[in-house]
């Protein structure tokens, strides 16, 4: 396993004058699945987005390390696995086509045994050869697990991990979280107790808020 | 490698959704329709037709260079490449994109202006060629930067030529110049200092995106 550290260095956010969260001040480690908590609005995505170097904090640091090294922003996408309700996939290729495209973009050989045991765990390998375009909700979002895991990062971040999932679709991402949880660093915002229920420790962020206005 | 990668990305979804391909040649047949209709049976001078060769040019290129980032934008996939390139390969694999479009639509525009416009009538073919090169990546890196700009705001339609004809129009004026001196014949030494302008040009725009891009992509 290796030795994956996300600390967040007192961080706040601000969306114009509202408060999202404030002083998080919090250490993950790999080996955990850290879930992140709070009701609709509370910043979970916010926060995801934050540590995925998406969108900047108002104030505070993220630090990401791997093997005791700080891995500088430029090179953060390479470690970092994410799924979210609003990530999408380009609809007119393929699901191989947008995993090859990936691979290549990332810089890596298109691990195509990788891909096929991947896209047979999400019971999408027979669809690979489908337009996106065509395919349904659910469908997709397993496709997004597979665009979160084929580089094999070591930082995986589920917002809403289960949604527009079915029974046997939320059987699958479990087994994923408690599988990639005992050598990664994983990450899940959600709601839903089930999804919580797999985490080692829950953070809730309506305890990082304060009426404070700038 | 990279950008290479996310260019063939990007042309081959453009291959299979012409999102910007057709927007441009419809745009450049509907305008040189409009001037031919325009200009009738009159005979129009040769500058005339240099100039009008560089306003289809420059509209052409706010019609379809814009759609580079708008189109990431409104598929929703900006994100999807937040998370797999850094915002150096993002912006080198649009500039290689757009400098295939700009290429590929001013060679077309220049054709028809070669075969249409009887005026149009270049004496320095290499001198013309030079203004045309360097003037088409001008074009193409600023297109790609003012289009990572506009990707984020709501009215994209009207901010991009707004923000593109400051920015854009000391280059338009030098290939004016430009194409003038290929039609008079001027030799390349004649015309140093312009094309020298454009080289300038070209660096200043292409460093300052790289520096910028990095706070444009990241919200």
């Amino acid at each position: 396993m290796i030795d994956y550290t996300l600390t967040l260095d007192n961080v706040v956010k601000y969306f114009g004058r509202r408060l999202v969260f404030d002083g998080l001040n919090l250490t993950f480690e790999s080996g955990n699945v850290y879930g992140i908590a709070g009701p609709n609005g509370s910043g979970k995505s916010t926060l995801v987005k934050i540590i995925s170097n998406i969108i900047s904090p108002t104030r505070g640091k993220i630090v990401h390390t791997s093997s005791q090294k700080i891995i500088e922003g430029e090179k953060l996408h390479d470690y970092i696995g994410f799924v979210s309700p609003y990530l999408f996939l380009y609809d007119e290729f393929t699901a191989e086509e947008n995993l090859i495209h990936f691979s290549n973009i990332r810089g890596i050989k298109f691990n195509k045994q990788r891909a096929d045991y991947l896209l047979a765990q999400v019971n999408l390998f027979d669809r690979r050869n489908d337009l996106v375009r065509g395919y349904s909700s659910g469908m997709k979002q397993r496709l997004k697990f597979i665009f979160a895991l084929l580089h094999e990062p070591q930082l995986i971040i589920l917002d809403e991990p289960v949604s527009n999932l079915d029974n046997s679709g939320k059987e699958i991402v479990y087994g994923i979280i408690s599988e990639e949880g005992k050598k990664n660093l994983v990450l899940v915002a959600s709601n839903e107790d089930s999804d919580l229920q797999l985490c080692n420790e829950v953070l809730n962020l309506e305890n990082y808020k304060q009426n404070k206005k700038i | 490698m990279k950008a290479y990668s996310l260019f063939k990305k990007d042309w081959e979804s453009e291959l299979r959704t012409r999102y910007a391909i057709n927007a441009l040649a419809m745009f450049i047949l509907v305008t040189i329709s409009v001037i031919m209709f325009s200009i009738g049976s009159e005979k129009i001078t040769e500058y005339l037709t240099g100039g009008l060769l560089w306003v289809v040019i420059f509209f052409s290129a706010m019609s379809g260079l814009s759609r580079a980032f708008v189109s990431e934008e409104e598929r929703g996939t900006t994100m999807t490449l937040h998370l797999i390139a850094s915002p150096s390969t993002i912006f080198s694999g649009k500039l290689i994109f757009n400098l295939l479009l700009v290429f590929l639509m001013n060679f077309a525009i220049t054709f028809l202006f070669f075969v249409l416009f009887e005026s149009f009538i270049i004496k320095n073919i290499f001198l013309f060629a030079v203004a045309f090169l360097f003037g088409n990546i001008g074009i193409a890196i600023s297109s790609t930067i003012i289009a990572a700009i506009i990707s984020k705001a709501s009215s994209k339609g009207t901010l991009y030529p707004v923000l593109s004809f400051p920015i854009l129009l000391p280059l338009i004026l030098t290939l004016l110049e430009l194409t003038k001196f290929a039609m008079d014949g001027n030799s390349i030494n004649d015309s140093l200092v312009e094309i020298l302008v454009l080289v300038c040009y070209d660096v200043i725009m292409l460093t300052a995106s790289y520096l910028l891009f990095d706070f444009i992509w990241k919200e």
